[in-house]
């Protein structure tokens, strides 16, 4: 449990040091959800209709995309190695990282969204809908994301690869989460799929950290 | 039933002949590919064997 | 070890020596490839010929004979791909590793398969190529699957390293799967409606069942045909400095 939080504070340390990590991914997010109503045309009904879509979308690439800050520093300077060969369960340890990473990458999105949201047009009540989404889906995100890394850290060009790899695992995240927002903008129940984001949050942290540790001693190897 | 009907499948000829067309050019490819990668390879082998024996 | 006799032990010792295993599957394969041929050539010719036109739809049914059977193929090679992989990882089987990467471009293009004959048959009944149905949807995200299984394997150049990988990934993916579909399902339940259930079948004709179920089975033994030869393949790739594999290219230049 101590070797947990100290690779938490660790990784926390060294990211706010490195800020355009941070920001890069946020600013991805921004810009793509800009994108948007430049490409389909700024018509307010059509907007608000695809805005749920739009913010998980532009979310997920952006979780995606950040991904690969998770590993990559630790790879190249060997900080990684170490853990692989420290006496803990590598699994904790990776679930500390995951954590850490979701702290300085899925909670700015997280609390930019609001603002992204207004632009689009949807109401108070959608917001703080898509804000629980988001609080429960982004971490999902990461945590099967982190496999995806843990397989290609090691390759020179994973970049692609690893959004093929990630990509479809993360469908289900994105049908649950997107459809809770629209049925929220129509003012129906959203417990259902509220639900079924906790469910797949808590599966996610007790199953993600296991293949992620055997793939990152694959990986070393 | 006549030849001709069979091949015309009541007006649906095009999906299902094409359907059944590429499933079989699929499934042939799956096979013969490795085969012939296989042999090449055998061959390729077998070139370099002589040559160490020269 | 106890609990399994003594012969069978043997035999799937001798199983896993490459060389056996290379030997065996040729001699085979030309069996297997008898058998599939004959299940093929009664399959088509009951599905095709002997089995009555669909009062509802008509003769584009009969795509349902190759359509169905490469769906559940799809699905079952990824299954078994991953179970080979997790044989591979536990126990360091090499045969395992080559047996769950030879399935992935099979699964791959019965994929393939079940989605265009899954479009070409929805062009005549829903008056468009594509409809975001909840089965070619799921079927079209166990294509990237598979992609990304395929993908990852050739990113990683040395190969046991690379089928440690591809395992992950499959159990990964196996995991995975029931939930993408159940999502994918609820989705289009949502969007959709009740309107595209035309290719449900609630009740089939045994007139009409006898073909699907001998093309599945063909489609079964054809797995294995297809899985062996590219098995053989990769073997020999993988063994290339080994001495059987100098042995068997001496045997065969002469």
């Amino acid at each position: 449990m101590y070797a947990f939080f100290a690779i938490v504070r660790r990784d926390l340390r060294l990211a706010l040091r490195k800020r355009a990590e941070i920001i890069n991914p946020l600013l991805f997010f921004v810009l793509v959800i800009t994108l948007f109503p430049l490409g389909v045309g700024a018509k307010p009904m059509l907007l608000q209709a695809i805005a749920p879509g739009i913010i998980w979308v532009s979310a997920l690439l952006a979780a995606m995309l950040s991904l690969d800050s998770l590993f990559r520093s630790d790879f190249d300077d060997g900080a990684l190695e170490q853990l692989v060969l420290s006496p803990q369960p590598l699994s904790v340890l990776v679930l500390g990282k995951i954590l850490a990473h979701w702290l300085v990458t899925g909670l700015p999105l997280v609390i930019i969204a609001p603002l992204l949201a207004i632009l689009l047009g949807l109401s108070a009540k959608t917001i703080s809908i898509l804000l629980i989404t988001l609080l429960l889906g982004t971490p999902v995100l990461s945590l099967i994301g982190a496999i995806g890394v843990a397989l290609t850290v090691g390759l020179r060009r994973g970049g692609m690869i690893l959004s093929l790899l990630v990509l479809p695992l993360y469908v289900p995240v994105l049908i649950f989460a997107a459809n809770a927002v629209e049925m929220a903008q129509l003012g129906l129940p959203v417990m259902a799929q509220i639900n079924m984001l906790a469910a797949m949050l808590v599966l996610a942290c007790v199953l993600a950290p296991w293949p992620t540790a055997a793939a990152l001693k694959m990986s070393m190897s | 039933m006549t030849i001709e009907s069979f091949f015309a499948m009541g007006g649906y000829a095009f999906y299902v002949w094409t359907a059944y067309g590429i499933c079989g050019v699929v499934l042939v490819i799956n096979v013969l590919m490795p085969l012939r990668q296989r042999l090449s390879f055998l061959q390729e082998l077998a070139r370099k064997q002589q040559r160490q024996q020269l | 070890m106890k609990f399994i006799p003594d012969p069978i032990g043997k035999f799937f010792h001798r199983m896993a020596s490459p060389p056996h295993f290379y030997a065996l599957a040729g001699q085979m394969i030309p069996w297997l490839t008898g058998i599939f041929l004959v299940l093929l050539g009664y399959g088509l010719f009951a599905g095709l010929y002997l089995a009555p036109t669909d009062y509802q739809q008509g003769d584009s049914y009969r795509i349902i004979y190759i359509h169905v059977p490469s769906a559940w193929m799809s699905l079952f090679i990824y299954i078994v791909m991953a179970l080979a992989g997790a044989i591979g990882l536990i126990w360091r089987i090499k045969l395992a590793e080559i047996m769950a990467i030879s399935s992935a471009s099979v699964g791959a293009s019965f994929t393939f398969i079940a989605l265009v004959t899954g479009s070409l048959w929805g062009k005549p009944m829903w008056g468009t190529w594509w409809v975001w149905d909840a089965r070619l949807t799921s079927e079209l995200i166990l294509l990237f699957l598979y992609l990304g299984v395929m993908g990852l394997y050739n990113a990683i150049d040395d190969k046991r390293t690379a089928s440690k990988a591809v395992a992950i990934l499959a159990l990964v993916g196996v995991v995975n799967i029931p939930i993408i579909h159940y999502s994918v399902e609820w989705w289009n339940t949502l969007h959709q409606g009740p309107t595209v259930t035309k290719m449900d079948k609630p009740s089939i004709h045994i007139s009409m069942l006898i073909p699907l179920l001998t093309m599945a089975v063909a489609f079964k033994f054809y797995y294995v045909i297809a899985v062996l030869q590219r098995a053989r393949l990769e073997l020999l790739q993988r063994e290339r400095t080994s001495a059987w594999v100098k042995k068997l290219v001496m045997e065969q230049s002469k």
